[in-house]
């Protein structure tokens, strides 16, 4: 390999690929050349760095100068100053929303990285995700090597059993466990299956695992197939992810070439492939039955358990299925040892979780912190806490099976049971920070309408329930409220939740639930006052001038209605039965004398 | 028609591929929604003789997984993302606006032909939220007043 004395890192990942990071890799490319400095630095497409709300992200090494939101205009400044003269350029350098003066410039000293714990993403924004050796000097398939030549099927089970790892897709079912059973399954032909679907809207760890460090996962597909006796690997990957289906096809065949997918692998006799498998936008095929129905070419309809995969799966053989993020923490268990990772996190819950964090909050990104992590630190001090001085009012995990979470529970130390015993879930690790602007009611009927979307409509609690509640939340919102509506919905809800085939009916219900445990006087304040606290529902809201009004008239050319009456240079007046609440008029007003309550 | 043709004979080159292979259809049909744009019947009975199916197992998979279009759409598909991020950044009101401007509902096709408007789940650009996506353009943390001269700029082009 070529020593260079100096590297660029721009981030490929999804976020600043979409922010124009490619002709930022272009232009370096041109201007490194131009300036002769190509056999001094070398320009690597990572993964992506966490920090999506910089973006697009330059890391420039060995400084490890961190800069932000660089445009194609910035990147001549860079080469000529910091590659060629070794001067940083100061005013592009990413700066703390909270910071006073310029301070930083590392990932190392900035406030959302130090209280990370890289694990699962450990080489995404590190490594080039596209060339395997980049990742074979991180590592990798040192740990693949290790088991396949020195260990038996039972020790790599019993090694990630007392690792205390539980499935990162959401239930949080201990992976060697799983393991355990499906290698106890007697079959000519066994399947592991890896479950990229990465449903829940609004989260990406997956997808940025995939597209930063694909060979992780198969590493661990390998591993895992070698435990319970599989020769066949899935994984099956949502269609809207074209980066990482792209760059895990690659590594695939990078793997096959260096003999590391295939025939008898280090020579050991274990034989080993694996094939991508495209979803086509259906949320319930993230819940594994439906998952390996779809697979095989049919309606991703999920289908009673028992029989479970191990014993019954893919092609009706004992199938094992895990998550992306779960993966992505096997080879460095088998690297470090089930001691070192079980010391990581709280007991019952070892190791770290990814979140993506987004919604009302100042650094939306990837975050990933150790089990046991208080929400408060991941919403402030990663965070940066909410933008535009707006107050905190809860924030959503678990998607659209999950809950939320008020600012009394902030301090919470998070894992699997903690959120559990507080109405939420761990889920895949979505994370959405709501501010006072959000109508909680709104959010649950948000969340419902995805459901009665997405309910594959096999079974009627789900099919018929859903939509039952969906149409007494619409008309919440809408100000047509009844006194009863909240009992019927919690009635419905329990009903649901016990009654569903699988678990997206079953757990439809939890963003109401908790909406209605933590913020019930908001579902009253709609039923009965026919008020919006939050100013959301349009049709709650009444729009009125203030005497700020100056009679400049914009109002009442806007009006698609003409709601609004006053002559010039006096003030308007709307008129509230005419008045289709569209807002316009507050737009206009360049005097902010319209307001909404 | 020759191009026409071409199509037809990339469906057949793509089912031979497959034909052999476990769980054929879904793959198949979506080469085949990269080929024409989207499944119409009579694809959709290609299909299902090429694989030895029923063309009634072809519908219903096809109708059972939303991006599997049974109409051919818009030459400008613009999504905006319903995603929960996005939605908490009120990108309800960009999609309300892209709608009123081009007079049509989440789902369908202007009748030039020119747009389709979908309502989309996480495009995995979170942190530029509200986003819209248009073919490939990617537009981020969008205000629905920005929506009409984007909208323009199409038009024009
Ligand atoms: C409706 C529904 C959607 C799901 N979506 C996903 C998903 O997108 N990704 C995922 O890994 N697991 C998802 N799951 C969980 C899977 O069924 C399964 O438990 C998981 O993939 C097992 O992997 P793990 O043990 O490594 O977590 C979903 C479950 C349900 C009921
Ligand atoms: S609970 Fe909903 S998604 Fe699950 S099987 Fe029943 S109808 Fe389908
Ligand atoms: S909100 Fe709309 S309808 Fe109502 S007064 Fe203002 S412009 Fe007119
Ligand atoms: S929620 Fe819109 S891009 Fe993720």
């Amino acid at each position: 390999m070529d020593l260079f004395r100096a590297h660029v890192l721009v981030c490929g990942g999804t976020g600043c690929t979409s922010s124009g990071s490619a002709e930022l890799i272009a232009r370096f490319e041109e201007q490194i050349a131009k300036n002769g400095l190509d056999k001094e630095v070398k320009v690597i497409r990572t993964g992506c760095f966490g920090l999506c709300e910089a973006g697009p992200v330059v890391i420039v090494y060995p400084e490890g100068t961190f800069y932000s939101r660089i445009r194609v205009e910035d990147v001549d400044e860079i080469v000529s100053e910091h590659l060629l003269k070794g001067r940083t350029v100061q005013h592009l350098v990413y700066k703390e929303k909270a910071a006073e003066e310029e301070q930083h410039a590392t990932l190392e000293n900035i406030d959302f990285y130090r209280p990370q714990m890289r694990l699962a993403l450990r080489n995404c924004g590190v490594i080039d995700p596209e060339n395997i050796d980049e990742y074979i000097a991180f590592d990798g398939y040192k740990a693949l090597a290790k088991v396949l030549t020195e260990w038996k099927p039972e020790d790599v089970i019993k090694e990630m059993i007392d690792s205390g790892l539980r499935g990162r897709g959401g239930g949080g079912f201990p992976t060697g466990k799983k393991w355990q059973f499906a290698a106890a399954s007697k079959a000519d032909q066994k399947y592991i299956i890896c479950n990229a679907d990465e449903g829940d809207p609004g989260a990406f760890m997956d997808r940025s695992i995939l597209e930063g460090d694909p060979h992780s996962v198969i590493e661990a597909m390998a591993i895992g197939g070698y435990a319970i006796g599989a020769t066949e690997g899935y994984v099956y990957v949502r269609a809207e992810y074209p980066i990482a289906v792209k760059r895990l096809q690659l590594a695939i065949d990078q793997a096959r070439e260096y003999g590391l997918l295939g025939k008898n692998i280090f020579g050991s006799g274990f034989d080993f492939d694996m094939y991508i498998r495209l979803g086509a936008g259906a949320f319930v095929c993230g819940e594994e039955t439906a998952l390996m129905r779809s697979i095989e070419g049919g309606r991703g309809e999920p289908t009673p358990k028992p029989p479970f995969p191990a014993v019954r799966g893919l092609f009706d053989k004992p199938s094992n299925i895990n998550n992306v993020e779960t993966y992505a923490n096997i080879p460095l268990i088998i690297n470090k040892g089930a001691d070192w990772f079980k010391s990581i996190g709280t007991p019952g819950n070892s190791g770290t979780k990814v979140f993506a964090l987004g919604g009302k909050i100042n650094n939306t990104g990837l975050v990933e912190v150790p089990m046991g992590t208080p929400l408060r630190d991941v919403i402030y001090k990663i965070g940066g806490g909410i933008p535009n001085g707006k107050a905190f009012k809860a924030v959503q995990t678990g998607g659209p099976s999950g809950g939320c979470i008020p600012a009394e529970h902030l301090d919470i130390a998070i894992d699997y049971d903690s959120l559990t015993s507080i109405g939420s879930m761990m889920g895949s690790g979505g994370m959405i920070v709501m501010d006072e602007d959000n109508c909680m009611v709104d959010i649950a009927r948000f969340f419902l309408d995805f459901t009665v979307d997405e309910s594959c409509g096999k079974c009627t609690p789900c099919r018929i329930g859903t939509k039952r509640m969906l149409e007494i939340l619409e008309r919440i919102t809408e100000g047509k409220g009844e006194e009863g509506d909240i009992e019927k919905l919690e009635a419905l809800a329990n009903n649901i939740k016990s009654t569903a085939l699988c678990g997206l009916g079953q757990t439809a219900p939890n963003p109401v639930l908790s909406t209605l445990k933590y913020f019930r006087s908001e579902y009253e304040a709609h039923i009965k006052e026919k008020r919006c606290p939050a100013h959301h529902c349009q049709k709650l809201l009444n729009y009125e001038i203030t005497d700020k009004c100056r009679g400049c008239t914009a109002c009442a050319r806007v009006c698609p209605v003409n709601a609004i009456t006053g002559s010039v240079k006096e003030m308007h007046h709307i008129d509230t039965t005419k008045c289709i609440k569209c807002g316009s008029c507050m737009e206009k007003c360049r005097f902010g004398a319209i307001v909404k309550n | 028609m020759s191009n026409h043709n071409e199509k037809y004979e990339k469906l057949a080159e793509v089912i031979k591929a497959h034909k052999e292979q476990k769980g054929a259809l879904m793959p198949v049909l979506q080469e085949a929604q990269n080929i024409f744009g989207c499944v119409s019947e009579d694809v959709q009975k290609i299909i299902a003789e090429g694989l030895g199916v029923t063309l009634s197992e072809v519908y219903g998979v096809a109708t059972f997984y939303s991006q599997f279009s049974l109409q051919p759409k818009g030459q400008y598909v613009a999504g905006v993302c319903l995603g929960t991020a996005c939605y908490v950044k009120n990108s309800q009101k960009v999609l309300d606006k892209l709608c009123s401007e081009l007079g049509i509902q989440p789902g369908q096709t202007t009748a030039d032909g020119l747009f389709t408007v979908q309502a989309t789940r996480c495009l995995g650009a979170c942190g530029l939220a509200p986003v819209m996506m248009i073919n490939d353009d990617v537009y981020g943390r969008l205000t629905e007043a920005e929506v009409p001269a984007i909208i323009a700029k199409y038009k024009a082009s």
